[in-house]
């Protein structure tokens, strides 16, 4: 019959380097720390290896990084500023096939993503923070406003670049200079991007990228030469981050994980909802802290929708992230991919039944097929603890106050969808659900101009936007 | 047909009701989901039982004024052999033309498996009187047209007077039925003139419920005609139908289908949106002229490794 043949993209495009390079004050210079070696999570083979950094070569990065901003950063006029960063954003775009396969190759994530999400939305954050460069007297924060100095952040892995463009965009726009650390699994395209600053000719120390693990991050952010931390990551090492930087000076945003309910009412447009909740929660593997991994379905409607899920479910194709038919790639490490088995036992160990698709799974590399939980009650784990994996919960609802109950019953705060015909059902409950987006018959779609950030402990602070400028400027209660 | 099915026909007022509480269709979310399936790359193997299956599923549509009864069987010839040079070629799966050239087409295509569809009911804007659209279906059917592809009355339809509508195609449908042949009804939604996707639900419903083998897109004679969403739609309902009743019934899209990279993509959406037993031409049928060519061009290109000119093929 129709079976699609193997259409895989050329991984050569990626260029991928033997060894990479930390990168500080505007060179490529071998770190001080133990090598890492970054796998292909769709074959767990090598990838590359990547020097990384010691503590001294944080104080260097942090020193360039001040240099860079006394110097010529901050005093640099808006409109000057400004060029730079549109140049980061065109030459994104100019390197986007390259970056969209070695993102694959280093993520898992399949290309269609990495080609049709993560680079343009990455360089879309880039112009639109270029365009706020010179007009930040426009932006409702002081007549003035001045930039915070460094700033130290670590991002996941979920989104390399992505969140890379969601750190670094509006620091440079404002005037901040940085030193980023990317995740230990996934720090390829950051080092590419470093190269890219060299294309650019940014002056030296504006921006600086610094490979490692936990120890490096940690190292960053209590670095006392660093002026504004931001964090993306999980709940407990923001925690850790934030009892560090108690008392000190140093400024904070934090964006942590999600258990966001998507919350499908009797008169939904059900055939889009169904691509909603699979776009919520299988997009990228799950890997999405604002994941819409709890389903929350009007009682009446749950046999039909449960139906057209598991249907339309088994028509995603898993397999090799550098196919463009693959829909749904590999999972990025061994690590998660044991933390979701062993939350999926959990679920089945509590009593909830479970369905996965049938689809084939790749015998090599790190996979997992999509899966569906059915009679899930809110006490379980499955319903609880963020599960980070394709593996959603299905709860039911009767009346408009239980579903606002159980989609507030968690401790996180991050996401929500809504889908409902009522338009002003979707006003009442963005009232009422304590999250800091809110979709309304739609899903896991990002815009710069959009704030993004939670509530509770997924964390504070906004990205994009005029409130994501706040939070690399001084407001009129700093002195 | 399940006891909900049968009681939504059973008045204009319960028909009224169960379309209008039929689920909606989120515009931005159809759209960004066809948009989305539009990207998958079909090559290879794949590629090639597209292409012959495309092929296969051709209406091969000639609905001019002009046409003369020579054209008429130009066309039937090139539906029975679209490539002359390549007789591996398969054949199309009907002839569509106005009802009076159809005693043509059938004299043409007899015995060589290749149908003959013929419009009617006042195609293609359908105002006249129902006598008039009965008699246009029977000058089809006695000219021994298996298809019979009928416009609906989208004045009716937009009015809200479901019933009329429902009628009417029950009506050409008992004419289809009575014929000495096995006689298809496809049902000419005209979604161009729908305005809404509700519209295009509610309306592909109302069809299959009176009756209609196959619900088909467009006329051909306004824009837009078949769109890839519109098309979802469709097969959404089909598909549904199909899990209510168990009877599978047929799509076809009609109207601006010109390429070979267009039919693969509707394609795709048939195999996703319905499923793999979609894909037949008992099932699935393009409307459509110059698509052929195109469809032939490609099938060459992939045999030889290289295009050919178009000046092979007969027009």
């Amino acid at each position: 019959m129709f079976d699609y043949a193997p259409a895989p993209e050329n991984p050569d495009i990626a260029r991928v380097k033997q060894h990479y390079q930390p990168f500080i004050n505007g060179e490529f210079t071998d770190g001080g720390g133990e090598p890492l070696k970054t796998l292909n999570p769709a074959t767990g083979e090598v990838l590359a290896e990547v020097s990384t950094v010691s503590s001294s070569d944080v104080d260097n990065a942090v020193s360039a990084a001040r240099e860079a901003f006394e110097r010529v950063w901050s005093p640099m006029p808006g409109t000057e500023r400004a060029k730079y960063v549109f140049r980061l954003a065109r030459l994104i775009q100019e390197r986007a096939r390259e970056l969209a396969v070695l993102e694959s190759l280093d993520n898992g994530k399949p290309i269609k993503e990495s080609r049709d999400t993560d680079i343009p939305t990455a360089a879309a954050h880039f112009f639109y923070h270029a365009g706020w460069a010179d007009k930040l007297g426009y932006a409702g924060l002081g007549r003035d406003p001045k930039p915070l100095g460094v700033a130290g952040q670590v991002i996941p892995w979920n989104f390399p670049l992505l969140m890379l463009a969601w750190k670094i965009a509006p620091a440079l726009a404002t005037g901040n200079t940085v030193v980023l650390k990317p995740a230990e699994t996934t720090p390829l395209t950051a080092l590419v991007f470093a190269e890219i600053c060299q294309q650019a000719e940014l002056p030296p120390g504006v921006v600086n990228i610094v490979p490692g693990g936990g120890d490096v991050g940690q190292t960053l952010v209590s670095h006392p030469g660093v002026d504004k931390v931001a964090f993306t990551g999980s709940t407990e090492v923001g925690k850790q981050i934030q009892r560090q930087l108690a008392g000190s000076r140093t400024r904070l945003t934090l964006e942590l994980g999600g258990k966001a309910a998507n919350i499908v009412f009797d008169d939904a447009a059900i055939d889009q909802a169904i691509e909603g909740i699979v776009n919520g929660i299988f997009f990228n593997q799950g890997h999405v802290c604002c994941a819409g991994s709890r389903l929350l379905v009007r009682e009446s409607v749950v046999d039909e929708v449960l139906t057209k899920l598991r249907a339309r479910v088994e028509t995603l194709r898993i397999g090799d992230p550098l196919d463009k038919n693959t829909d749904i790639g590999a999972i990025n490490s061994a690590e998660q991919l044991a933390k979701i088995r062993e939350l999926v036992a959990s679920g089945e160990g509590e009593g909830a039944s479970r369905w996965t698709s049938p689809c084939p799974v790749p015998e090599r590399g790190f996979f997992f097929a999509p899966t569906v939980f059915s009679d899930v009650e809110s006490s379980m784990r499955i319903a609880r603890e963020e599960i980070f994996g394709p593996v959603l919960s299905v709860q039911t609802f009767r009346t408009l106050d239980e579903a606002v109950t159980m989609a507030n019953t968690t401790p996180y705060g991050l996401s929500a969808g809504v889908w409902t015909e009522k338009g002003s059902r979707i006003l009442w409950l963005t009232s009422r659900l304590r999250a800091g987006v809110v979709w309304a018959n739609t899903f896991n779609r990002f815009d710069p101009a959009a704030p993004f950030g939670g509530y509770k402990e997924s964390g504070f602070g906004r990205e994009g936007g005029r409130s994501g400028l706040a939070a690399y400027l001084q407001g009129d209660d700093d002195d | 047909m399940p006891v909900v099915l049968a009681d939504a026909t059973r008045d204009e007022s319960s028909l009224r009701r169960f379309l209008r509480g039929l689920p909606g269709v989120d515009q931005v979310g159809v759209e960004q989901r066809a948009a989305g399936l539009a990207t998958r790359s079909v090559k290879q193997d794949a590629k090639r039982w597209a292409i012959d299956t495309a092929i296969g599923m051709v209406d091969l549509t000639t609905l001019e004024g002009a046409d003369t009864a020579g054209s008429v069987r130009a066309l039937c010839a090139k539906a029975v052999r679209p490539d002359p040079q390549r007789p591996d070629t398969p054949h199309v799966a009907a002839v569509c033309v106005y009802p009076d050239l159809a005693a043509t087409a059938v004299e043409a295509l007899a015995g060589t498996g290749v149908a003959v569809a013929s419009v009617a009911t006042a195609f293609p804007s359908g105002r006249s009187s129902r006598s008039v659209k009965l008699a246009d279906t029977a000058l089809a059917v006695d000219s021994g047209a298996t298809e019979v592809d009928m416009v609906i009355d989208r004045g009716a339809f937009l009015e809200g007077r479901y019933g009329d509508v429902y009628d009417e195609i029950v009506a050409v449908k008992a004419l289809c039925a009575a014929a000495q042949n096995t006689v298809h009804l496809k049902v000419i939604l005209e979604t161009g003139e729908l305005a809404t996707y509700d519209n295009v639900r509610r309306a592909s419903w109302l069809a299959l419920l009176a009756g209609g083998d196959v619900i088909k897109t467009s006329t051909g004679k306004i824009s837009p005609a078949a769109t890839l969403p519109v098309a979802h739609v469709m097969l959404q309902a089909v598909r549904d139908f199909h899990e209510a009743t168990g009877e599978p019934r047929g799509v076809k899209v009609a109207g601006g289908i010109r390429t070979t990279k267009d039919a693969i993509r509707y394609l795709v959406a048939v195999k996703e949106v319905a499923g793999e037993r979609w894909l037949t031409p008992s099932l699935f049928r393009f409307g459509a002229s110059s698509l052929l060519n195109d469809l032939l061009l490609q099938r060459r290109a992939k045999q030889d490794g290289h295009y050919s000119s178009p000046v092979y093929l007969p027009e």
